[in-house]
């Protein structure tokens, strides 16, 4: 994205009009780049299929999966998969050497399948992967890639128009790549919902060659350490999500969040300031720079509601506030607000859900 | 320790220290300056009240780069009780001179700029950098400073302590006494953002044009002190400050304090839909004359708010600041020439020099009023204001009474408050303090 | 061994405030700070200059005022600081950004001798791309290691470098060829405090100031407003929700029933959801 701290409101400069370069003309379609990393598909892709295919339709062109991964079988299921999220096609490059995710390999991958058919948009989850990829690609391209977008539309005239936050989340942009192809936009995780997978045979697969052997390729993975399960937060994915901010006051307090998460199976967060004091782990902060949350339930308690906050949680289907102040910008966005001390409600909130939600279990300790 | 050896360290980049670490490196002194925080004036957050004179003095052509905010055209006294204000009104177009006399600035932004001009001067400036002690010498003659910094003695002819209101340095190194509470205010203040054209709109103001407005009344609960309130290009500061005593007598919170003030009826639609930022604290001395401390040692010269030189009842401290700054560096220019030492002896042409300045003849002018303010608050700022109130609403409400009456009524509510003699007394003991 | 780390000035996001009426930035009184991610970077670069001896230069394109970044940089006990600045690089977007700064990192390189390794920040907190990076890397032919929350062993003789590379689910361990670029991960180290020699060091050092003409750039319409493929059109504030949230009074009634019920009124199906997943647990 340009900076927009430079030149805000850039109407009527010269390079926003749409002039588009005859070479550029045959680039159609709308790609999304599936992420498969050891046998996985992050589920961000999926999420990216449902708005891709919006996308397609408002264009009436084409949507692809596009998936990289070693030549086996996982790598064809996973094409195969795309349909049921609403691929027409799929582009595969599958060769061992692509087991691992690597810049050099990946980069040559996806360049050489865009430079061959042609996109007119690319987009890819906004994860590691997804950003040390694009990123490479954008700049081997030499077109525009707007990072971390919460919205994708098309405008009148066929352009991406893609919004994202800007300045520290304080303000939404809506950036364009007029004369550039693809126009590529990268977005986090959760941000769009999960389309119900349909199932539908399954349609074209092409399949394209590396064109690379190991020795070609200078980085090495030694090993990999998984994270391990117990340190793994599933945030971005849980059903009810119990957090802190600093209004619990004390990492002790941070506790009682947990506490009440483990009654209600729940997934724990907490706002920035706590991973900043080394409360919490820094995969439980929610928000611009944390993990965005899309749960059925969200309960915030003593969390103020800082607009970097609100950006990560505002997917929730019912978002409950818990604060001291009734002037906590928290409850604008919040459904339903209590104005008490946290520190005095989560051990009752906690006992009173435990009675409610499985009365047997009285007597289990939580956490 | 650095081997290398300065003619002067300047501790504190605020006013002072600014003022004296550029006169000394103007003055072509090997100076170096030391301040705690992440630049000048990083800790210095609110907006204040600038006195071109004394800066003319030190940048003649300030107006040019300095970021200042709005020149003042306006002056508005306040005293207020619950529900009203009584007003005094000054505005001249004659402020609006070529030259103005008095800005609005950000201190956080004005003393960076401030800095810039320390170091373009050839003084070394080093952020982030705390002076936790002073080093002395067997004989506890001042020689140098010890910092925070790993290696971070520095040694030289001359200490400057230009610290602030709090001193410690002082304090630790036994050169002056921390001031009690009854001699320092405590003033908490926001800054409130709005757009400029609604600062201009609700404060009656066009272009660079701005205002001040100094209040007093029931809004300090019967303790001494005072809410400001200053227009700024984009934002509104606005504050209220008390003795540290009155605090501790009254139970009255700072904080309190000043959200009843944003709530009065008259200040509230000033800042309504503001956002705020910056929330501050500070100590400002307001002993006046009779709290000055030691002013200079064997090696050392104190200046500004840590030599408590401010004048609390025209709100100046940073002139103060400034021009002991400067006269301070002045003098030791001039023993330097001579190739004196900087002996306690020698250095005492600082306090001389002060002595003739407007610094000390202004402090000398109001020494009985800070105590006068103190024993009298309940009536200067409770009763008086609520009196005044009265007699303005009585005055204004035509309700069928006839004049007569009311003025009777009004008299008759000064004397049941206050007595003849007491009120004749206040306005002596007044005018007394004022002379 | 000679290191470049790429650093930003940044407003202060926490303190930027929104025009409430024209939606414009307030920019007034806003300070500005190292980018707190290149922070991680410069601590990786200097401790590794520390161990194998060489210099770290650092370099950041932005407005004049950004020298005082640069500054800072040396006070934490960089050797030397480059600023490109220049009009024309005003407006830049990433792929503008890392054309000049490529640019610039090839007249270093021509100047105080060749990087072994080049390191950014993970991300910015006013662009927050985490592009230019990547960006560089591929306008010098550098090989790339993101994410790096840990820099292994570096051999020189060899002209390898081992680094622990943080990715989905785990943690890879990568060995590449020098020179390379690293981005560095949060709260991957601290940085060190400068000591009162490197202090008064960087109070008096120069820093180099570089135009786009010095730093060597040949084709000017990369640069800037002009050389960025991507167009803000329109920058606005979140959009407001309709309606606060429904506050939940309580009188004798022990605040957590009342909540309890609050939800689950607004919501019944919750309840069997809940019931579900607490079992689960
Ligand atoms: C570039 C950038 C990125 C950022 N990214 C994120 C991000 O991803 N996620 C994030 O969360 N923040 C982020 N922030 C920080 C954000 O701006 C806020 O500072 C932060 O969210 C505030 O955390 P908080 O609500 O816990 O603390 P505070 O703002 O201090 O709020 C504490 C709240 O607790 C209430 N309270 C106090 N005592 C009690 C009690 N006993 N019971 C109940 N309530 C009580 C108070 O009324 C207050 O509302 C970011 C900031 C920047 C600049
Ligand atoms: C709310 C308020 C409003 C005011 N309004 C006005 C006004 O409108 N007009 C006016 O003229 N005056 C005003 N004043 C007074 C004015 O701000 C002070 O008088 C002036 O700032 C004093 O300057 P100084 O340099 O002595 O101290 P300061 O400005 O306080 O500077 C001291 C500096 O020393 C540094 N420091 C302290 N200890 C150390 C250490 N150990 N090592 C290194 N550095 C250190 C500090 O970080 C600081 O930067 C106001 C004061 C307050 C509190
Ligand atoms: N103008 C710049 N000057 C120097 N380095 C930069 C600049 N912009 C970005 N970088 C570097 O690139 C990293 C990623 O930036 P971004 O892609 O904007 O998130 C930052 O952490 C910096 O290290």
């Amino acid at each position: 994205m340009s900076e927009v701290g430079k030149t805000p409101t850039p109407a009527g400069r010269a390079g926003t009009k749409k002039e588009l370069p005859e070479h550029f003309k045959a680039y159609k379609h709308v790609w999304v780049f599936i992420e498969q990393e050891r046998g996985q598909v992050h589920p961000v892709s999926w999420e990216l299929m449902g708005a891709g295919r919006k996308l397609a339709d408002k264009l009436k062109v084409d949507l692809a999966a596009v998936v990289i991964g070693p030549n086996a079988e996982v790598t064809t299921q996973t094409a195969a998969e795309s349909f049921r999220y609403g691929a027409d096609l799929a582009y595969v490059v599958a060769d061992d050497i692509l087991s691992d995710y690597r810049n050099e390999s990946y980069t040559k991958a996806l360049t050489d399948v865009v430079n061959t058919y042609k996109p007119e948009i690319l987009l890819l989850g906004a994860t590691t992967l997804g950003r040390d990829l694009a990123g490479s690609v954008a700049t081997t391209l030499l077109t525009g890639l707007t990072a971390d977008c919460t919205e994708l539309d098309v405008d009148t005239d066929g352009s991406l128009a893609a919004t994202r936050p800007t300045f520290g989340g304080s303000l939404l942009c809506t950036i364009y790549t007029l004369n550039y192809r693809p126009q590529m936009a990268t977005v986090r995780p959760r941000v769009m919902s999960m389309p119900e997978p349909v199932e539908r045979p399954v349609g074209r697969i092409v399949f394209h060659p590396l064109g690379l052997v190991e020795d070609d390729i200078v980085t090495k993975v030694l090993s990999f350490m998984p994270d391990r399960d117990s340190a793994k937060s599933n945030l971005a994915y849980a059903d009810v999500v119990v957090a802190g901010g600093l209004g619990l006051g004390s990492p002790e307090n941070f506790q009682l969040v947990r506490q009440l998460a483990a009654v209600l199976g729940a997934d724990y967060g907490c706002s920035r300031p706590l991973v900043q004091k080394g409360w919490a782990p820094a995969d439980r902060q929610i928000g611009q720079t944390g993990k965005t949350i899309r749960p059925k339930l969200y309960i915030a308690a003593g969390i103020s509601g800082a607009i970097q906050h609100r950006v990560g949680v505002e997917g929730a289907d019912m978002i409950v506030a818990i604060n001291t102040d009734k002037n906590a910008p928290i409850f604008d966005f919040a459904h339903v607000g209590i104005v008490t001390d946290a520190i005095r409600l989560l051990p009752a909130l906690t006992e009173a859900f435990r009675a409610r939600l499985s009365p047997h279990s009285r007597d289990r300790m939580a956490s | 320790m650095i081997h290398e050896r300065f003619d002067a360290i300047v501790v504190g980049a605020g006013m002072a220290g600014n003022a004296a670490a550029l006169t000394l490196a103007k003055r072509g002194l090997k100076v170096i300056q030391l301040e705690r925080g992440e630049y000048s004036g990083s800790k210095n957050v609110q907006g204040a009240i600038l006195y071109a004179d004394m800066l003319e003095k030190l940048i003649p052509d300030f107006r040019e780069d300095a970021p200042l905010e709005r020149h003042l055209v306006e002056q508005r006294f306040w005293m207020m009780d619950d529900r009203s204000h009584t007003g005094l009104h000054y505005r001249s177009d004659d402020f609006n001179e070529e030259r103005p006399n008095r800005y609005t600035i950000i201190r956080a932004q004005f003393d960076k700029w401030f800095s810039s001009k320390v170091r373009e001067a050839g003084a070394v400036v080093l952020c982030e950098t705390t002076v936790t002690e002073l080093a002395q010498d067997a004989y506890g003659r001042v020689i140098g400073v010890k910092t925070d910094r790993y290696g971070g003695e520095i040694h030289a002819d001359v200490v400057v302590l230009a610290e602030g209101v709090n001193g410690l340095l002082g304090s630790r190194a036994g050169l002056r006494t921390t001031p009690p509470a009854d001699k320092v205010a405590l003033a908490v203040k926001e800054m409130h953002f709005l757009p400029r054209e609604t600062i201009e709109a609700r404060f009656n103001l066009s272009g660079d044009e701005g205002t001040v407005i100094e209040a007093v009344g029931t809004i300090s609960r019967g303790m001494t002190g005072m809410g400001f309130i200053y227009a700024n290009k984009e934002c509104v500061s606005l504050g209220i400050g008390c003795l540290v005593s009155d605090f501790q007598k009254s139970g009255e919170t700072p904080y309190g304090l000043l959200e009843a003030f944003k709530r009065h009826p008259s200040v509230a639609p000033l800042i309504a839909g503001a956002e705020v930022k910056e929330y501050s604290a500070h100590l400002i001395p307001e002993g006046g004359y009779k709290a000055i401390p030691q002013l200079y040692g064997e090696g050392w010269v104190v200046v500004g708010d840590a030599a408590a030189l401010n004048n609390a009842i025209h709100r100046e401290g940073s002139n103060l600041a400034m021009t002991s700054g400067r006269i301070a560096a002045e003098a030791i220019f001039q023993i330097k020439s001579r190739r004196d030492p900087m002996t306690a002896e020698n250095l005492a042409l600082y306090k001389k020099m002060l002595d003739d300045s407007f610094v000390i003849k202004d402090l000398k002018k109001y020494k009985d009023m800070p105590q006068l303010l103190h024993i009298q608050s309940q009536n200067f700022f409770l009763t008086y204001p609520q009196l005044v109130s009265k007699a303005m609403q009585n005055f204004v409400r035509v309700d069928g009474t006839p004049k007569v009456e009311k003025e009777r009524t009004t008299l008759r509510s000064f004397v049941k408050a206050r007595s003849w003699t007491g009120l004749f007394g206040d306005a002596f003991r007044l005018a007394r303090a004022w002379r | 061994m000679h290191i470049i780390v790429c650093i930003k000035q940044v407003p202060d996001s926490a303190q930027i405030r929104v025009h409430p009426v024209t939606n414009t930035i307030m920019r007034q009184g806003v300070p500005t700070i190292i980018n707190p991610y290149d922070l991680f970077a410069l601590e990786a670069a200097l401790a590794l200059r520390d161990k194998l001896g060489g210099e770290v230069t650092v370099l950041t394109m932005g407005p004049p005022s950004a020298e005082d970044s640069l500054r800072k940089a040396l006070t934490f006990g960089a050797d030397r600081a480059v600023l490109l600045t220049d009009r024309f690089f005003a407006g830049a977007d990433t792929l503008a950004t890392t054309y000049a700064l490529a640019t610039a990192i090839r007249k270093i390189n021509d100047v105080y001798g060749a990087a072994d390794i080049v390191f950014t920040g993970k991300q910015t907190i006013d662009g927050d791309t985490a592009q230019v990076g990547p960006g560089i890397a591929k306008r010098l032919g550098l090989l790339q290691l993101t994410y790096v929350s840990k820099v292994g062993s570096l051999d020189l003789t060899a002209r390898t470098i081992d680094v622990e590379r943080r990715s989905e689910g785990g943690v890879q361990v990568l060995r590449t060829r020098l020179p390379c670029l690293v981005t560095m991960l949060e709260a991957s180290n601290e940085i060190r405090r400068g000591t009162m020699a490197d202090a008064l060091r960087a109070a008096r050092a120069e820093v180099v100031k570089w135009s786009a003409q010095d730093a060597g750039v040949e084709d000017i319409s990369k640069c800037g407003l002009r050389g960025s493929p991507t167009i803000v059109k329109r920058v606005f504030a979140p959009p407001a929700r309709a309606e606060r949230a429904s506050m939940v009074e309580f009188g004798q009634e022990p605040p957590a029933d009342a909540l309890i019920k609050a939800i689950f009124a607004r919501q019944p199906k919750l309840e069997a959801d809940l019931a579900e997943l607490a079992r689960g647990y």
